[in-house]
């Protein structure tokens, strides 16, 4: 009953709204998203970018609250008056979509060859014979640095694993800085900007996960805890109290130029630039030993695809390959920095940061954080877990060996590798 | 012989139609939606559909030790934010009322204020005012015990295991103490005269007749005072979810029952939401709850002597 009316209104909603827009022959392609930050970078440059080159076909840009994208999206798309264009989360929550019929399959369209295979993995079957999602924005994960501080000190960026603790080292021992503003009161903080950022360079980025998918690594092996060893070494450099230190308590400390180094998501660099007063720089997971190929954690985000009962499918399709090609990259890079497109096309970027950032494509090669496919399906959560532990092993309250063995019981306990 | 004679009462509709809006509202809202959490715990959703399974949801959250150890996790540290709440609130809170209610007190009125307010504080102002009061790097408690020469006491307690929940039991206190304290102090007052003259006439007074006289007569308002607090904090999410966040951090120590039915019922990050494993849970707090009710006025309240004046 209550469905019923629901749908008989938002049907009533949908004539009523197309009605407007009937009279010119154009065609009105509607997208679906949770940035509802981006409205003005979608209004004012990507829009009028795609409708300048595209006469005959308009774009509305409409956005609902993050929290409520996921519920609001499926009713609409159950009643059928869902936008024609949406934006995709990445993983388990589209491709349940595209289970559903809800999504059609974009493994063809013009564009999609512009994304390498890593890219295209968020919005894939398992199988990775249909894609879904046009890949839009990815963030990296590396380190970022108080360049003042860097040169007071006399320390140069490191490279290797030796000399970053050298570097932690010096700027304890001087002791004007907290070598390192990170906390583990939040718990994704341990795991998101810890684990998943240094891991990629003991697991071998995509080589590793993917054999952790297949069965053939587990969590216990010597890789997978590598990194919670050199984790569990950060405590003493980190700030006084830091069990109790919140994630906006990090971002503070380093934006107030208190401490030196930040482990980072390059989600942040819009922000750190508005509010920090120094000058800034950025480098990568340090590697073993100097010439080392290194693996960066470039972690899709942000994808967008094709609703399948749309009327405009012809319109849209050519909407999203526009989305595909290097001008919308370029655009959308710029207005966002730290949201670096996925396309293969480089991709010139005003903001010294993000370019820092965006440079280790080139020299390192691309992975996404190991729990995020496939492997955080059941009970308990790899991905909570994986907070959960990296926390425990920087708090002292678990072995590295502890935590990885944990995580390997509660997988193995639903996760059945195909064989 | 009268009533014999007397015509049969109409039947009384006027009954049933003053009930009614008040049946029809809390049928409405409490009882279908209990009833529903019930039904949906003995289903499961098995390939989009909702298959019925009996039992095997329970078997589940008790035999799948995925699910056993958080849920006796939980339970246990709910049954130790209780006790906090039992030796630590409503102590104090009869202690406040004892003192207000002495006639010597001067400005009462602005102590019962000043204690009642925090009672009516939103819970994400107490979690986030808390949070910055205890945080290492910007609170006022480091500063404050170093200017008391305490600093080498203080550690971030909310991000230590052994600790968090115990602070978080006490930030609970400090917010509940009014609740107590009012229905104590009306307890208080509604003690007659003239059993306080007898008493002052046999020689008892000051802290004597408190035990003697005083406490006996608002027993019966510490009873319900006590299953408030019970069903209060078997219930609670707020606090933690607001200060420690639905992971209930560090290492799952601050999680309660409300936290861990947040996290099966609605998922979190990755972690999809199970409707069904959620409503096991939340009947099994109904059956706690209901249980230590049932414990309280079968065996303790019938038992409670009360007093006619």
């Amino acid at each position: 009953m209550t469905t019923k009316l629901l749908t008989a209104l938002l049907l009533g909603t949908s004539i009523l709204g197309s009605a407007g827009v009937a009279s010119a022959a154009d065609v009105t392609l509607n997208i679906e998203s949770w940035r509802g930050d981006d409205l003005a970078i979608w209004k004012d440059k990507l829009i009028p970018a795609f409708e300048a080159k595209n006469p005959g076909i308009k774009v509305v840009f409409a956005p609902s609250a993050p929290t409520e994208y996921d519920a609001a999206l499926g009713a609409k798309l159950a009643a059928g008056s869902a936008g024609d264009l949406i934006t995709c989360r990445p993983f388990d929550k589209s491709l349940e979509l595209f289970k559903k019929g809800n999504l059609a399959d974009l493994s063809a369209l013009p564009g999609m060859e512009n994304f390498s295979p890593v890219a295209k993995s968020a919005w894939q079957t398992d199988d990775g014979k249909a894609s879904f999602c046009v890949p839009m924005a990815s963030v990296i994960h590396g380190f970022i640095y108080n360049k003042d501080a860097f040169d007071k000190l006399g320390i140069k960026v490191p490279e290797t694993r030796d000399e970053f603790f050298a570097a932690l080292d010096k700027v304890k021992a001087d002791g004007t800085y907290i070598p390192m503003a990170m906390g583990t009161k939040d718990l994704w903080e341990a795991a998101t900007m810890g684990y998943q950022n240094i891991g990629p360079n003991y697991w071998k980025g995509e080589d590793g996960r993917a054999a952790l998918i297949k069965g053939d690594q587990k969590l216990t092996d010597k890789d997978w805890v590598a990194p919670y060893e050199e984790l569990a070494k950060w405590k003493p450099y980190l700030g006084d109290g830091f069990e109790a230190q919140t994630y906006p308590d990090s971002q503070n400390l380093f934006t107030l130029g208190r401490a030196a180094i930040y482990p980072a998501g390059s989600w942040e660099i819009g922000l750190f630039n508005t509010q920090a007063q120094f000058k800034m720089g950025a480098f990568p997971p340090p590697v073993e030993k100097a010439g080392d190929t290194c693996y960066i954690s470039d972690h899709t985000d942000i994808g967008m695809g094709l609703n399948a009962a749309s009327k405009n499918a012809d319109a849209a399709k050519t909407f999203l390959s526009w989305v595909a090609s290097p001008d919308f990259a370029t655009i959308y890079a710029n207005a966002l920095p730290g949201f670096f497109s996925l396309n293969s096309a480089p991709v010139k970027m005003e903001d010294p940061l993000a370019q820092e950032f965006v440079s280790w494509r080139g020299k390192c090669k691309s992975t996404i954080r190991s729990t995020y496919q496939i492997l955080s399906r059941g009970t308990p959560n790899l991905e909570n877990e994986t907070w959960v532990e990296s926390a425990n092993v920087i708090n002292g309250t678990d072995t590295p060996e502890a935590a990885a063995k944990k995580l390997q019981t509660g997988l193995d306990s639903w996760y059945k590798p195909a064989k | 012989m009268a009533a014999d004679i007397r015509p049969k009462r109409p039947f009384r509709w006027h009954i049933g139609i003053f009930l009614a809006p008040a049946v029809l509202v809390y049928t409405a809202i409490m009882i279908l939606p209990l009833a529903g959490t019930l039904q949906l715990s003995l289903f499961r959703n098995i390939e989009q559909h909702q298959v019925f399974v009996g039992l095997e949801n329970f078997r589940t959250l008790f035999g799948d030790p995925n699910w056993s150890v958080g849920f006796w996790n939980a339970l246990r540290n709910n049954v130790w934010f209780f006790i906090i709440h039992m030796i630590v609130q409503n102590p104090i809170g009869v202690m406040l009322a004892a003192l207000l209610s002495s006639p010597k007190l001067r400005f009462a009125a602005f102590y019962r204020t000043a204690i009642f307010v925090p009672t009516i504080l939103s819970f994400v102002i107490v979690g986030f005012a808390w949070k910055l009061i205890l945080s290492p790097l910007w609170g006022v408690a480091p500063h404050l015990m170093d200017l008391v020469g305490l600093k080498s006491l203080f550690t971030p307690w909310l991000g230590k295991e052994q600790y968090a929940l115990t602070a978080l039991s006490l930030i609970s206190v400090w917010q509940f103490v009014g609740i107590p304290m009012m229905l104590i102090y009306a307890a208080l007052l509604s003690i007659p005269e003239e059993v306080i003259e007898a008493a002052e006439c046999d020689g008892i007074t000051g802290l004597s007749q408190f035990w003697k006289i005083k406490l006996p007569l608002i027993l019966p308002s510490i009873g319900i005072i006590s299953i408030l607090t019970f069903v209060g904090n078997f219930n609670a999410f707020d606090l933690i979810y607001t200060a420690q966040g639905a992971l209930a951090g560090p290492n799952y120590s601050t999680d309660i029952l409300g936290t861990f039915l947040y996290r099966a019922f609605f998922g979190f990050q990755l972690q999809t939401g199970d409707p069904n494993m959620g409503a096991a849970i939340a009947t099994m707090m109904f059956l706690i709850i209901l249980g230590g009710v049932c414990v309280y006025l079968f065996l303790v309240q019938t038992r409670l002597r009360r007093y006619q004046f």
